[in-house]
């Protein structure tokens, strides 16, 4: 169920260069989340008048709390930044489709891929599977969130710069350390999204991407955020979905990348 | 007891807020936040003839107090529309205002033949300024003799009142606002968004895939205001405001200035309870100021 709710921010923390981690007290939004949902963060500056769609690294239904780690993207996510602790903020959320949990069982090997800021809502979505893990992170070069994984299964780790793990891509690392999964569940940037689809269809095997598009209401009702199908989407009567809406977590086969 | 109830061709609104067009979908998305029934008519996303697939992505960008849309009016056409979107409307206590977009003169009038005589519609609001698709659109609305001979093509097929919805990319807004009213039209809404352009100077690209989009949002505001105070001075038919609205202050500056409703747009996406807020401060305004007609606002300053 949607909500808007204002949630006072309780820690705002830089991981790496650019890339922040706000904790925030919402207890309505955390009770329901499901890993790769996101939330719509209203900027205070009024001269932006557009909330920023931000996934949820992870919910704590117990605290009441969630965690949302971001990149500076612009003016919006900088201003985000520079919030102090005891700041309230309107969120909008549980937003959006999240991970088919349900996809796996305990006999399931799952490869869960993530590149750059496409790995914080992979984070909640590795603690939530119940099944053998294989966790494979990209970055360009610093690393963040990584240690996060490590009691959710095995990590293995890209990086552009060489600088940790395999240089080159997470596609290069799956293939150096010869994972073979039976599902995939994956967030990042389109390149590595198109890489991924192309992976599972190779193999015949699912996987679940997290997209990413600028929004403008982020509940379904602009059209702002849409990606094209292969079949006549149900709610547009068109070839093309909502990803705010029927995504931002889809099967690989039914979005053209 | 205050009154906010307005009449617009025969019809009556409870109170005279609206949402604009392609910012509320057909009120679904909205009716988990707010309570439609609450709102003086929902306009609808604008229905074709047929299923449009709208513009490539990015289609959204933001500016400095406000944004560039450049959907290009993607719609699950009108037998979806009627089937799926009425149905659901009818079951709030509110009108329901259908905005119609074509390519051609015929398209408008295939969608508003089909809503003949379909007593879940209140009005209907034609669409001849939108900036994002190449034909049809504004092409229709910045010219004088189109808006007059679509107008009464128009009025002649439709059997409820008509609102024309005029766009602001036009020298002198009072000339196509007469001619929507000579037209026939019994109503005029305005302004639909001004084109604009947003360019990444890092990647030396456009922000928007279809190049230019549909400025809207507070941005506007000043630009709508005028432009409604000098169309309303233009004409004897009943101006529907919008442009900017974020609170109950800015849609009273449109009422002042001679609209007799007003619509709130982009400000739903930063927050889905906009519209009721604005409904609350209206009310609020005139218990404050002891008005007891929203009616007696209207054009208090023409």
């Amino acid at each position: 169920m949607k909500k808007k709710e204002r949630a006072l921010i309780i820690s705002q923390t830089e991981l790496a260069a650019g890339i922040f981690e706000m904790r925030l007290a919402a207890p309505q939004i955390s009770s329901c989340a499901v890993p790769g949902q996101f939330v719509m963060v209203g900027i205070r500056d009024e001269s932006h008048i557009l909330p920023r769609p931000i996934s949820i690294c992870e919910a704590d239904k117990a605290l009441g709390q969630i965690r949302l780690v971001y990149r500076i993207a612009g003016e919006g996510t900088r201003e985000m930044s520079t919030y102090l602790p005891g700041t309230s903020i309107d969120l909008t959320g549980p937003l959006g489709k999240g991970y088919p949990l349900d996809a796996v069982n305990e006999d399931t090997t799952a490869l869960i891929v993530g590149g750059g800021i496409g790995i914080p809502p992979l984070l909640g979505l590795s603690k939530a599977l119940n099944c053998t893990r294989k966790i494979v992170l990209g970055y360009r070069d610093e690393l963040f969130l990584d240690h996060d994984f490590e009691s959710c299964g095995n990590i293995y780790i890209s990086t552009d710069t060489g600088s940790h793990g395999v240089k080159g891509t997470v596609m290069d690392a799956i293939s150096q350390y010869q994972i073979k999964p039976d599902i995939i569940f994956a967030c990042g940037p389109l390149v590595m999204l198109k890489a991924v689809k192309g992976f599972a269809a190779e193999k015949g095997i699912p996987a679940f991407i997290s997209l990413e598009e600028r929004m403008a209401c982020g509940i379904g009702a602009c059209l702002g955020c849409v990606v094209k199908t292969p079949e006549r989407d149900n709610h547009s009567n068109v070839n093309n979905t909502r990803v705010c809406t029927e995504g931002p977590v889809f099967d690989s086969r039914e979005v053209l990348l | 007891m205050i009154d906010m109830s307005v009449e617009i061709a025969g019809v009556r609104f409870k109170n005279p807020v609206t949402v604009a067009s392609g910012t509320f979908g057909s009120g679904m998305e909205y009716c988990e936040f707010i309570d439609l029934s609450r709102l003086g008519a929902v306009t609808t996303k604008g229905v074709a003839a047929v299923p449009w697939e709208g513009n490539p992505v990015p289609r959204v960008a933001e500016t400095p107090s406000g944004m560039l849309n450049a959907i290009g009016l993607q719609n699950p056409g009108i037998d979806v529309f009627m089937d799926r979107d009425l149905p659901f409307l009818a079951g709030f206590d509110t009108n329901v205002i259908v905005n119609v977009c074509g390519h051609t003169e015929e398209e408008y009038l295939a969608v508003v033949e089909r809503l003949y005589g379909d007593t879940r519609v209140s009005m209907l609001e034609i669409n001849i300024s939108c900036p994002n698709v190449r034909e049809g659109g504004m092409s229709f609305g910045t010219d004088p003799d189109m808006v007059y001979r679509i107008t009464k093509r128009i009025k002649e097929a439709a059997s409820q009142p008509v609102i024309m919805k005029l766009t602001p990319n036009v020298t002198d807004i009072k000339l196509t606002a007469k001619a929507a009213e000579d037209g026939g039209a019994d109503a005029i809404s305005l302004i639909n968004t001004l084109t604009g352009m947003k360019i990444d100077p890092e990647k030396r690209a456009f922000v928007l895939a279809n190049k230019t989009g549909g400025l809207s949002g507070p941005a506007i505001r000043p630009v709508a205001v005028r432009m409604v105070y000098e169309a309303a001075g233009a004409v004897n038919i009943p101006v529907i405001g919008m442009g900017g609205i974020s609170c109950a202050s800015d849609a009273l500056e449109f009422i002042l200035a001679g609209a007799s409703m007003v619509s709130v747009g982009s400000a739903n996406f930063s927050d889905p309870e906009t519209v009721t807020k604005v409904i609350d401060g209206i009310e609020d305004y005139m218990v404050r100021h002891k008005v007891e007609k929203i009616k007696d606002l209207t054009g208090y300053l023409l």
